[in-house]
């Protein structure tokens, strides 16, 4: 039984961490349906607004779901600006420029985020920061929990949103074909930028609810990373496929680092990347398709 | 602008475009050979640097530049070339045979890298090569036995034919040596039908397909190239450092290598070097206007990522050509000089291309 207690305790913390995964793929996904950039600056965006909470909660003293918010519209704000002032100058040239732009943009962050904050590790207290839920015998921390809880109901929002408001079917619409969505009267370029926008607050949301767990540094972003193997499992043009892509990966992370010897934990989320991209590239949930020419 | 008249078919695959470029280069030569007998050791050392990472660079173009493939793991295999070096180096065998070694282990890992992600291009590739780097420095760390882990691994003089090259002068004549080498093979591979084979995949891999260039084999060549020469400039980066650390060949490093390639010009192997001088050139830079810059500025900790990261963004955005388009835009500037006209530099106007699949 006890056995039984500590593999699920494994397996839901391994699945809040995926939940942060996730949360960050689902931005690089929502970016890469829409505009075919990727952003590997997404986990610095994460950061930043880790920091406006960090700034929100603990400096001004606000209530934490006030910073929550204010956090989220902040970074939000940014990626609107940072798409509509640098990434959509960079439109036509080859993907990998606007990786290696993105790359640049998450030095600029980091070091723009320790210029401004600071380079140490910082926190703030949460409602959820120690706390304990009880089922029976099983003991769960109320920060995994909330992290789970909290992107079922993110996710539960942004369903509605993309399939029932105006906005979000023609955000839809821009990503599938921005031509005949121009012509439909769309205002594509505005409609990308609020895709940046709704990333960039998804983002948040991930740092937010990861903040109880971790601590907020400028190394943040690294996290990024490992949501990278989180999309590339889902396929990267999928948004369910990532989130459920981070689940995976977080729970491999877990269990890797219980069952496995020491250091494997670190490599785990490389290991089913690269396996995952060699064994079936187009993703756990994707099809593949011939390049039209 | 003098208009150069082509009239024999060797003309047009020579290696200099002009008899007097040979002539200039052979001054270039003669001019680096004589550095080391009146600078310092400091500025000899620092070229060998230079030099070393021109090798990488030249090496990271002819994949990135020009097979269009972007490699986020060179640092990987900067350091398989290392590692191999030194630890062959400690087991007794001659610097004669270490050399040629490493690139040949690090080619082979190319091919090994280089094969499972055939299928993928552009952003897969990317994100594969970056996952491969970060495994091997990890292995790097977490194998004791043979790296040394975190302690790091110290590397034995290199002697070649009774003669001890270490220090920054032997370091720097050897690396010499080998860009010279690298480039002569670079030039070579880029004007033969592999050279072709490779630039008309960057171009369009459909087309190039349909023109009946076997794809597979020819990005794992590219692939395996690449990282051959790279792991030549790791065996002697293992010799600059002299004690070889698995932090350093960090993801930091992979993304310097590409940042050699961007600023300094895709798909031109002056690029290459034009991207290794700004790339060493710029920490010092940094370093002489930190003491002026003010309090808090001139102590940040990642004020030099940062600004790498600031000219990356830049030369993307105003200048895709990088240094080396500058460079022809200038000597195009003054060769047609009054008679310039601004729209000659014009950037054709941009559209969405979309690599999507359906």
């Amino acid at each position: 039984m006890d056995d039984v207690a500590r593999l699920v305790q494994l397996v839901v913390n391994g699945a809040a961490s995926g939940c942060i995964y996730g949360l960050i793929a689902f931005g690089f996904v929502l970016i890469y349906k829409a505009t075919e950039m990727v952003n590997f600056a997404q986990g610095e965006i994460m950061m930043l607004g880790a920091f406006a909470a960090y700034t929100c909660v603990h400096s001004f003293g606000l209530n934490y779901w006030v910073g929550f918010a204010i956090a989220v519209a902040a970074t939000a704000v940014f990626g609107f600006l940072l798409d509509a002032v640098v990434l959509r100058r960079v439109i036509g040239q080859p993907q990998f420029a606007v990786v290696m732009l993105t790359l640049g943009l998450a030095f600029i962050f980091r070091a723009g985020a320790g210029l401004a904050w600071t380079y140490d590790s910082v926190g703030f207290e949460t409602p959820f920061t120690n706390r304990n839920i009880k089922f029976g015998s099983l003991v769960l921390g109320a920060d995994n929990v909330s992290i789970i809880v909290g992107t079922v109901i993110l996710c539960l929002v942004l369903y509605l949103f993309f399939s029932r408001t105006r906005l979000g079917i023609a955000m839809q619409a821009a990503s599938q074909n921005q031509l005949a969505a121009y012509y439909m009267g769309i205002p594509v370029r505005r409609v990308f930028s609020l895709i940046w926008a709704i990333s960039a607050g998804v983002s948040a949301v991930a740092a937010v609810l990861v903040s109880p767990v971790s601590l907020i540094d400028v190394n943040m972003g690294i996290l990024g990373f490992k949501a990278f193997a989180a999309a590339v499992l889902g396929g990267f043009g999928s948004i369910p496929g990532a989130l459920i892509g981070g689940v995976i990966v977080g729970i491999v992370e877990q269990l890797s680092g219980y069952f496995l010897p020491a250091g494997s934990q670190d490599v785990a989320s490389n290991v089913v990347l690269l396996s995952v991209l060699i064994l079936r590239p187009q993703g756990l949930f994707g099809a593949t398709i011939r390049k039209r020419v | 602008m003098q208009l150069l008249f082509k009239t024999r078919y060797e003309q047009d695959i020579g290696l200099w475009k002009r008899k007097r470029d040979l002539g200039w280069y052979l001054l270039l030569v003669a001019g680096l050979l004589a550095v080391p007998m009146f600078a310092g050791e400091f500025y000899v050392g620092e070229l060998g640097g230079l030099f070393i990472f021109a090798i990488a660079g030249v090496g990271l173009m002819l994949l990135t530049g020009y097979t269009g493939l972007v490699s986020l793991g060179h640092a990987a295999f900067l350091g398989i070339g290392g590692y191999t070096e030194a630890i062959l180096l400690s087991k007794g065998v001659p610097f004669v045979f270490t050399l040629p070694a490493a690139a040949i282990v690090t080619g082979l890992a190319g091919i090994a890298i280089g094969v499972p992600t055939l299928r993928m291009s552009g952003l897969y590739l990317a994100i594969a090569t970056l996952a491969f780097g970060s495994i091997v420095t990890n292995v790097f760390s977490k194998w004791d036995s043979v790296t040394g882990g975190f302690d790091g691994f110290p590397v034995k003089a290199p002697i070649l034919f009774g003669l001890n090259l270490e220090g920054p002068t032997g370091v720097y004549y050897l690396s010499l040596a080998v860009l010279c080498f690298v480039m002569w093979v670079a030039m070579n591979v880029l004007r033969s039908p592999l050279g072709r084979a490779m630039v008309a995949i960057r171009d369009s891999e459909v087309s190039a397909q349909s023109m009946g260039i076997n794809l597979a084999l020819y990005k794992t060549i590219a692939f395996a190239l690449s990282a051959a020469i790279t792991g030549l400039a790791g065996a002697l980066f293992a010799h600059y450092v002299r004690h070889l650390a698995p932090d350093s060949f960090e993801i930091l490093l992979s993304i310097q290598l590409v940042t050699i390639v961007f600023v300094g010009g895709l798909g031109s192997l002056h690029g290459a070097i034009f991207g290794a001088m700004f790339m060493r050139l710029l920490p010092q830079g940094i370093a002489l206007i930190r003491d002026d810059l003010p309090g808090a500025l001139g102590r940040m900790p990642g004020l030099e990522p940062s600004i790498f990261g600031l000219i990356l963004v830049l030369s993307i955005m105003f200048e895709p050509h990088g240094i080396n388009g500058r460079w022809r835009k200038i000597k195009a500037w003054f060769s047609e000089f009054p008679m310039h006209k601004a729209a000659a530099n014009r950037r054709q106007k941009s559209y969405a291309k979309s690599e999507r699949l359906r």
